[in-house]
């Protein structure tokens, strides 16, 4: 318990204080996850849409696939991409081990079936007859997509929910292709591992509220927004 | 083609799978008329209408629009915006009853809708309700609605799919009154799709019975209720069709 309230009470006076190394890794952690969960939108969103909307030969393999996304183990996801990207592998050419690059990348990989699993879901939740019922109101193909989109918004806005807990918070695939490099690739999670082998508890501490707040403050964003867009709220 | 016809369709066979649903060798439809359609459940009614308004492309056949051929890939969006359906489940968008009257001019890119708007929900007697949520409206309300959706439009063809199936006596008469408005004083053509006789009777000019996915027998509203010809049609009027 004194640990705790050491922890929490250095977690304050290390947020009001703006220590520059803290600082240096809420920016990195923000920046990686940031980037990984907009670059996992972008490419996920449209995904999900199709998925959610249309038939087609092979779309079972693929929602299986995505299924099996939502579950990857980030460790084998980190281990996976090292190997990509070590000096033999296939992308070593690109350098980008040990680099934030190498961290977006995983991220990537760990959100993007989050995303696209949760906006087919929110999508092919709307009734199959409304896309019939918008074409016959006027709309066109790009505006009846919009609409659904817009339908589903409290789905969507799960989905980067799902997608941007899941990466702020991993700690197994960013340790082993980013390297913990203190002023280089270091975040809130892998800092908290190593203060914790360290036995600065209540560091580890500190970076772990931080961490829940930063959490806590990007759901209660999203929820606020859920709210405001959905009147059913 | 006669000239007084504004939707015709040509030798229409649909099939889902191998099953043929609808086979109509020929039907026209004239302009600013209620022309209806009446029949048992599962007779080809509401396939008949998609193929109308153009949502499904018929197996075979054609169906022309203004005197052109059109499928639903190639019908023009000018075109296809002068028809609209109000389909037997209403299906609101989550938003106000207003932003889903306003939806069909909103994605017409037309901004300055409020006075027709208001008009359409006066018309449907709904326009108190303007800014309240859909989802907490009643089956009755929420009908009435997405017809308000479809007279915003001031649609040359109107297409209504069971309109007021499961209603109360009350909204029965309220949607019927809209749908005569704006038939007289819109100048939409109506297509109306019922199994009710007596709904058609108070409403169309024209009557048809679709039985199987074949049209029995078409007629004036008059001819087909006091003089039906085809024997199914005399049956399906007294209740003895049976099916």
């Amino acid at each position: 318990m004194g640990a705790f309230l050491e922890g929490f009470l250095q977690a304050i006076q290390l947020i009001f204080s703006l220590d520059p190394g803290l600082m240096e890794i809420v920016r990195l952690s923000l920046t990686v996850s940031g980037l990984a969960l907009l670059i996992s939108a972008i490419m996920g969103l449209p995904a999900g849409i199709i998925l959610g909307l249309k038939d087609f030969r092979g779309k079972r393999l693929l929602v299986a696939i995505v299924y099996t996304g939502m579950g990857l183990p980030p460790v084998v996801v980190g281990l996976t991409v090292y190997i990509l990207l070590s000096r033999q592998g296939p992308l070593g050419g690109l350098a980008w081990l040990f680099t934030p690059k190498a961290m977006v990348v995983t991220q990537i990989i760990l959100s993007l079936p989050l995303i696209i699993g949760f906006t087919m879901t929110a999508i092919a939740a709307a009734p199959a007859a409304l896309p019939m019922q918008l074409r016959s109101l006027g709309a066109t193909q790009r505006q009846i997509v919009f609409t659904l989109l817009y339908e589903a918004r409290s789905g969507v806005l799960a989905a980067l929910v799902a997608g941007f807990g899941a990466i702020i918070s991993e700690v197994g695939s960013v340790m082993i292709v980013g390297g913990n490099i203190e002023h280089k690739t270091r975040v809130l999670t892998t800092a908290i591992v190593l203060e914790t082998r360290r036995g600065e508890f209540a560091m580890a501490l500190a970076l772990g509220i931080i961490l829940l707040a930063i959490t806590f403050s990007a759901n209660w964003l999203i929820l606020h927004l859920q709210g405001r867009l959905d009147p059913r709220q | 083609m006669n000239a007084d016809v504004i939707l015709r369709l040509e030798a229409i066979e649909h099939r889902y799978g191998a099953r043929v649903v609808l086979r109509v060798p020929e039907l026209n439809i004239r302009p600013r008329e209620i022309f209806a359609v009446v029949g048992p459940s599962g007779a080809g009614k509401s396939t008949l209408l998609r193929l109308m308004n153009f949502l499904e492309k018929p197996t075979r056949g054609r169906v022309l629009y203004h005197k052109r051929a059109w499928t639903p890939n190639t019908l023009p969006i000018e075109l296809r915006r002068r028809m609209t359906t109000v389909f037997q489940q209403p299906l609101l968008l989550n938003a106000s009853v207003a932003r889903n009257v306003a939806y069909g001019l909103r994605v017409r890119g037309a901004c300055n809708g409020k006075a027709s708007i208001r008009r359409a929900l006066e018309e449907v007697r709904l326009a108190h309700l303007a800014e309240q949520a859909a989802h907490t409206l009643s089956g009755g309300e929420a009908q009435r609605v997405s017809l308000a959706r479809a007279l915003v439009l001031n649609p040359e063809l109107l297409f209504l799919d069971e309109p007021t199936a499961n209603l109360d006596p009350g909204n029965v008469k309220l949607i019927e009154e809209s749908i005569r408005r704006a038939n007289e004083e819109r100048g939409a053509t109506v297509v109306l799709v019922t199994h009710n006789v007596w709904q058609a009777r108070r409403l169309a000019h024209r009557v048809a019975l679709i039985y199987d996915g074949e049209i029995i027998e078409i007629a004036s509203a008059r001819d087909f209720f006091e003089h039906p010809q085809d024997p199914r049609t005399r049956a399906f009027l007294t209740g003895d069709l049976v099916y």
